[in-house]
């Protein structure tokens, strides 16, 4: 009779079992590779780099094939092995200025120094399904091109050079850097811990407050001043070398937001910044972010915090879908302690409830 | 690629220097929530992330390991946890509740009391006791800073006024050695004055929301109350039906669809231990045969 909790250790193997067995599904279907995901599957793979905050693409197409395809359970195996790596320090700030380009557009100017560059993108495709790719095919050569070297200064530099907008806050060589990760996080939090918090952001929860802002929940007439995808090299200051040593490059996209501004009595009327960084080609990630940090420095422009993009602590609470995930989803785990509890609880009032019904009838007579 | 290898008990040194910290910090000033850097861990927020990172700061090689779920050292959740920190740490791992130096718990206390040297790891979802009163962090810190509780006297209050008694069955809020109001963790409120000048060393550990908070040994816990309106346990006015105990919380057994219903011990080492001793409930028999 009482087996309710009993064998719980032989399902938990056998599960193990068939989730393998599962995931690797029909055997007589190819098995995928890493080299397959990581190649066609890049997107996700950037995806997964990004909010699992650790730029690795075989780690990454591993976390995806073993996570059978679900982005997010994939970004969590990735955070978890993270979590185990030793910290050496922060490399230099990356200069996304001299980024070696592979896109990059305006639309705020049409044309800028160093001209808009296109590059591999869904954006005037027609989104017809493509009987070709059920099966192989062989795309055609890419046309190319030398490589420009005319330089390609950032939309947003042009813009200062002018003071029409808001200058980039540069933080002293000194400044230690925030990372969440490692500190508590504490309300109100500085911009750095804010933006970190919404790289590591799911894509989703970062899409649709940034598109709520959009649709006059904390509304801040945005413009894509400009969204540049390419290769970047990181550099790390090692103590012991005494000089900045590159460590190799990262392929980043970055999107800088230009929204409005009124001025005021002190201050002459100019444009404001939101901005947007991620791993790879993650541009729907970067321009969402850039939306969202904007909207969170409504306080510090004196703008009314009414929208719930605008809320630094609801947006910074509830964008880590790692967490999400696991709160939303250990309702699997048993209650039954607690709902032994309640039940106890509800049939106590229930009673008491049956037994005023009569008085409350009559006082209400 | 890189060969996963990890350390003693899963995490890094330097990790739980930083987690034994937070930990020292809030054995100092009891119930109050130490905000700590949780990492994240191989198994998901909301399955006890926070008490797992206390449980592997804490565990060394002599340790005996017990882990419970619902009181069950049986459950899912309590196997998975216990397997982890077995292959991580190599640690012995035991079922009885005196034989354990460390016990990690979801949702209940043993009914065996716990003696000195032991400690006891809570795995908590939500912290704070405050919060489903005031959602912001910025107040509810600001609220114990001040000591500031009279919002939770206002809801217990309130309850008193509509149902005539306190409606909370479990995460019965208490205070600690007078000053901070605490989350004793989702345990049934029966359990409640067992955390009162108990003996072992309680950590409570909250991943996702990065808080850590302690009760020292032989520490003041108060259940919340008001004089008209004393806190008084729950438990199911039933004796269990396999060891006949009177004393301890009990697990609703639902046994077929046209209403039956058993209760057991929801702490099955406690159960178990009493049959050893010979003592039977109505449904004791076959199960007796089926140990044997």
């Amino acid at each position: 009779m009482y087996v309710a909790v009993k064998g719980g250790e032989r399902a938990i193997d056998n599960a193990h079992r068939l989730l393998a067995d599962t995931r690797r599904g029909d055997r007589a279907v190819p098995e995928l590779t890493l080299d397959q995901i990581s190649e066609q599957l890049a997107l996700g793979v950037d995806r997964v780099m990004s909010e699992g905050s650790l730029y690795d693409r075989e780690l990454a197409a591993l976390a995806i094939k073993q996570a059978r395809g679900d982005l997010i359970e994939a970004i969590f195996l990735v955070r978890a092995f993270r979590a185990t790596l030793p910290r050496f320090g922060a490399s230099e700030p990356v200069d996304t200025g001299a980024m070696a380009i592979q896109r990059r557009i305006s639309s705020t100017f049409k044309d800028i120094p160093g001209g808009q560059i296109l590059g591999p993108t869904f954006d005037y495709t027609h989104r017809l399904l493509d009987p070709q790719l059920a099966g192989s095919c062989d795309p055609a050569e890419p046309a190319s091109a030398e490589a420009s070297d005319a330089p390609t200064p950032r939309v947003t530099d042009i813009l200062r050079q002018d003071g029409l907008i808001e200058d980039s806050p540069v933080a002293a060589d000194d400044a230690p850097v925030g990372d969440l990760t490692r500190e508590p996080l504490n309300f109100p939090a500085d911009r750095d811990l804010r933006l970190q918090n919404l790289a590591r952001a799911d894509e989703g929860f970062l899409l649709a407050l940034g598109y709520s802002t959009q649709r006059g929940y904390g509304r801040n007439h945005p413009f894509a001043g400009e969204i540049r995808f390419g290769e970047v090299d990181v550099y790390f200051e090692a103590e012991d070398a005494g000089f900045a040593v590159p460590l190799g490059s990262i392929a980043l996209t970055e999107c800088q937001m230009v929204n409005q501004f009124k001025g005021s009595a002190t201050e002459a009327p100019r444009f404001t910044r939101g901005y947007g960084l991620a791993f790879g080609q993650s541009e729907r990630k970067a321009m969402s972010m850039a939306l969202v940090d904007r909207a969170l420095r409504a306080s510090e422009l004196g703008e009314d915090v009414k929208a719930p993009a605008q809320d630094e602590e609801f947006v910074m609470s509830h964008s880590d879908n790692v967490q999400a995930t696991g709160f939303v989803e250990h309702l699997k785990l048993p209650h039954y302690v607690d709902f032994q509890s309640e039940l106890g609880l509800l049939r106590k009032l229930r009673a008491d409830f049956e037994q005023a019904a009569p008085q409350m009838q009559e006082a209400a007579e | 690629m890189i060969e996963a290898s990890y350390n003693f008990a899963y995490l890094d040194e330097q990790t739980k220097r930083m987690i034994r910290r937070a930990i020292l910090k809030a054995i100092a000033i009891p119930g109050y929530q130490v905000p700590f850097a949780s990492r994240e861990m191989p198994m998901p927020y909301g399955w006890g992330t926070g008490g797992v990172q206390v449980t592997a700061s804490i565990l060394g090689p002599d340790d005996t390991l017990k882990v419970i779920d619902q009181g069950s050292d049986d459950t899912t959740n309590a196997i998975s946890i216990r397997k982890f920190f077995a292959k991580t740490a190599g640690v012995a791992t035991t079922t009885s509740t005196p034989a354990a130096s460390v016990i990690q718990t979801r949702h209940r206390i043993p009914e065996t009391t716990l003696h000195e040297g032991q400690v006891l790891v809570y795995q908590v979802p939500i912290p704070e006791p405050l919060r489903f009163l005031e959602p912001r962090e910025t107040e509810t810190r600001r609220m114990h800073a001040l000591a500031e509780y009279g919002l939770m006297h206002v809801k217990l209050y309130e309850d008193i006024a509509k149902f005539g008694h306190i409606a909370t069955s479990y995460a019965y809020p208490v205070k600690v050695a007078g000053r901070y109001v605490m989350d004793p963790s989702p345990t049934p409120k029966f359990d409640n004055p067992k955390m009162n000048d108990c003996a072992a060393l309680q950590l409570f550990g909250a991943g996702r929301e990065k808080r850590i908070y302690a009760i020292p040994p032989y520490t003041q816990v108060v259940s919340l109350d008001f004089e008209d309106h004393p806190f008084t346990r729950y438990r199911q006015n039933a004796p269990c039906a396999l060891c006949g105990a009177e004393d301890s919380y009990l697990d609703e057994i639902v046994t077929d669809d046209r209403g039956g219903r058993m209760f057991v011990c929801s702490d099955t080492d406690y159960c178990e231990g009493r049959r050893a001793q010979g003592h039977t409930g109505t449904e004791s028999a076959p199960m007796e045969a089926a140990d044997a």
